[in-house]
């Protein structure tokens, strides 16, 4: 369908409308600086506009249906710890922290590691008592110029989680972020911010979910910057396991210094629309990124990973592989840009990208781009879209074990490759279990 | 045990099996021999229920049931078992997951527990012993990266570990060295019994050394156009193929 105008314009009208109408409300509020990064990104949205097809990095995402849904700003919810219940993970240890539609709920978190292990406060908290911080680092990572839904969710920055990690300093437990969008009364917009700062030689593991209770829809506008400073290593899991009424866009902006590590896995397990941006600049030498994604969309679920490596520095590391298995009219996208600077010698960077589709009706674009202005590099990439090897189903079948599970069994191993990296037992275990579900459907 | 009659089978357009007449009974070996694209493998694949063939005509009873009736991992629980000229390679399932799974659907089907941890191990070492196949091959994904020896032993292994009443060995001896050649003879003898049958498919009359059989056939241009006893194989091996198809087209 082709969009018109009005489609485009009338979320976005409510938008400024709805963020002029709270800048009207403001005191002395609106004189921070902090407010001042906000007013340039609500500007920046309004020239940006929401993006149609024919911009470049939206070329097979289309943001109609999202722009078309009746949306609610007022995010407030009745949700009490009793209908979390339902969304709980069994055995889950650690910090567990919960957002209901975007904003932080002490009520319901648990927090477990001592202070001096690791900092966790809301955003809405950290902006009153620690200006400085936010001023620090806000915006200081995800660029709004060219995206306008980092632009909107800057314009739009209240709360979410700051996590900060003091330097030498190993946080034992995990910290788990709870996305829930409560959309049982309305449709509801959630705009998480969230700051994660890992000093030297500091490690943590953080989880963010994605999760809708209710079957009204939900669109959720999120982004993470995170900073690892030198010799820090990071854990860095975002998992989605959405309803058929939810909208996900997000964008985690990494920036690593000399000789940091860290670990990703991104896994899109059910959601109707999901645009995920990863993007890391490996600002340090020896500095070391490792990506993995799993998304499997069916039913009409579209997924679409953008990925970034920006290899600024010599000697850097980055591989990344993501896997995709696409079901009835599912499709998806994996766009991975690497990028090695002019000084980054040394670099290595590996990317591969395989699929599995299984119906007629299911479709993967992938489109990997290099552009590397080193001459001293090892890069490769590659990508593979296919449908189950029948030569290996018939095997299997030849061993006794029926069609549908051998396929399952096909499946399955394919995916263990992403999600073995996940090194909270419970998680993976959970995830696991959703998978399986999902292919024995 | 197996009786096929008449069979005919085509892949698209190409008719590859025309008219195959061959009786097996229990306790009985049988090697079949041939020139390279008379249908072997193809023979071997309609038995075990591959759907890219299309049987056009004839019929196959195994043990007083149509075969050509079931679906592959059917004939594989009521005891046929193929070794594979090619063994596919499964990424991520090792042989140990692949083997326990089916072992387990095969007890399913026919009405059995399954076996638990314990029993599953002592029946894996003991087979192990048996083909000369180490620990770390088996948890490995099954057949990839393996030489094409592990590969021809390890499906010596999983017929060891399934114990079928009808083994089908499509050239598990091309590429093997003597012991390798050997060990898969052994595998073979030891599943010999008044119960069981086996159709070796291969191509020289080496194997046979080691694998007696009481029968020998030549399969050319998708028929049996010769049998006879072990020393067919000899005379195969010593004068070719070239005298038979003089004698057929004569
Ligand atoms: N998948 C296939 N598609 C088309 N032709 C095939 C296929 N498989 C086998 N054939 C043809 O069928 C004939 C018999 O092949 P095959 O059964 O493999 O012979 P053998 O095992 O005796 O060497 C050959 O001419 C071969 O090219
Ligand atoms: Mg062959």
């Amino acid at each position: 369908m082709t969009p018109t105008i009005n489609t485009y314009n009338h979320f976005k009208d409510q938008l400024l409308a709805s963020f002029r109408l709270a800048e009207d409300r403001m005191n002395g509020e609106a004189k921070t600086a902090f407010h001042g990064i906000r007013r340039a990104a609500l500007d920046q949205f309004d020239r940006l506009g929401f993006p149609t097809l024919r911009h470049e990095e939206w070329k097979y995402s289309n943001v109609t249906a999202l722009l078309k849904e009746d949306f609610d700003l007022d995010a407030s919810s009745s949700l009490t710890a009793n209908d979390l219940t339902q969304l709980e993970i069994p055995n889950l240890d650690g910090n567990i922290l919960y957002f209901v539609n975007g904003r932080y709920r002490a009520d319901l978190s648990r927090v477990v590691s001592p202070a001096s292990e690791v900092e966790l406060l809301s955003f809405a908290d950290a902006q009153k008592a620690e200006p400085e911080l936010i001023g620090d680092h806000f915006s200081r990572y995800a660029d709004y110029q060219d995206n306008a839904f980092t632009a909107l969710n800057t314009a739009f920055a209240q709360d979410g989680i700051v996590i900060r990690v003091p330097a030498n300093t190993t946080v034992a437990q995990p910290v788990i972020l709870r996305f829930v969008t409560d959309s049982r009364e309305k449709n509801i917009v959630s705009q998480p911010r969230n700051l994660i700062l890992v000093g030297r030689n500091a490690e943590v593991t953080v989880s963010e979910s994605y999760r809708t209770l209710g079957d009204g829809a939900g669109f959720t506008n999120v982004v993470t910057e995170i900073n690892l400073e030198r010799d820090a290593r990071m854990q860095y899991y975002k998992v989605q396991n959405d309803t058929e009424q939810s909208y996900h866009i997000g964008t985690t902006q990494v920036r690593q210094a000399d000789s940091s590590h860290f670990y990703s896995a991104t896994v899109t397990l059910n959601g109707n629309f999901v645009r995920n941006n990863l993007n890391i600049v490996l600002n340090g030498q020896h500095a070391e990124a490792f990506m993995y994604g799993l998304y499997m969309p069916n039913g009409k679920q579209h997924v679409d990973n953008h990925t970034l490596v920006d290899h600024a520095m010599p000697n850097s590391y980055s591989n990344e592989l993501y896997k995709g298995i696409l079901n009835d009219s599912g499709t998806g996208v994996f766009n991975g840009k690497i990028y090695v600077r002019p000084d980054a010698q040394k670099t290595n960077a590996y990317q591969s990208c395989k699929n599995v589709v299984l119906a007629p009706g299911a479709s993967m674009n992938t489109k990997p781009q290099l552009e590397i202005y080193a001459d001293d590099v090892k890069c490769s990439h590659g990508t593979t879209t296919g449908q189950l090897n029948d030569e290996a189903l018939f095997y299997m079948q030849s061993r006794g074990i029926p069609k549908d599970e051998a396929r399952t069994l096909l499946l399955y191993a394919f995916v263990q490759d992403v999600l073995s990296q996940i090194k909270i037992q419970p998680i993976r275990e959970y995830l696991e279990g959703v998978v399986r579900q999902k292919l024995g459907e | 045990m197996l009786s096929i009659n008449n069979l005919h089978a085509r892949i698209g357009e190409k008719e590859i099996l025309k008219g195959l007449n061959l009786t097996v009974n229990s306790g009985e070996i049988h090697a079949i021999m041939g020139p390279n694209g008379a249908g072997k493998s193809t023979l071997a694949s309609v038995l075990a229920g591959r759907e890219d063939f299309e049987v056009t005509d004839g019929s196959v009873d195994f043990e007083g049931k149509d075969l050509l009736d079931m679906a592959p991992e059917v004939r594989a629980a009521e005891g046929i078992f193929l070794a594979f000229q090619y063994p596919v390679e499964i990424p991520g399932v090792s042989t140990t997951n692949f083997l326990k799974t089916a072992m387990n659907e095969i007890r399913k089907h026919r009405g059995q527990d399954p076996l638990d941890a314990v029993q599953f191990l002592r029946l894996m070492k003991e087979k192990m012993k048996l083909v000369n196949i180490d620990q770390s091959l088996l948890s490995r994904s099954l057949n990839e990266g393996f030489s094409g020896g592990e590969k021809k032993r390890n499906e010596i292994f999983q017929m060891a570990m399934l114990e079928p009443k009808l083994a089908i060995l499509d050239e598990t001896d091309s590429g093997l060295d003597i012991d390798a050649l050997r060990i898969v003879a052994e595998g073979v003898n030891q599943l010999r019994s008044p119960e069981r049958a086996t159709l070796v498919i291969t191509h020289y009359q080496r194997l046979l050394d080691y694998i007696v059989p009481d029968f020998v056939h030549v399969l050319y241009q998708g028929r049996i156009v010769k049998s006879g006893p072990k020393e067919l194989a000899m005379e195969l091996e010593e004068r070719g193929y070239d005298w038979i198809k003089d004698e057929i087209h004569a």
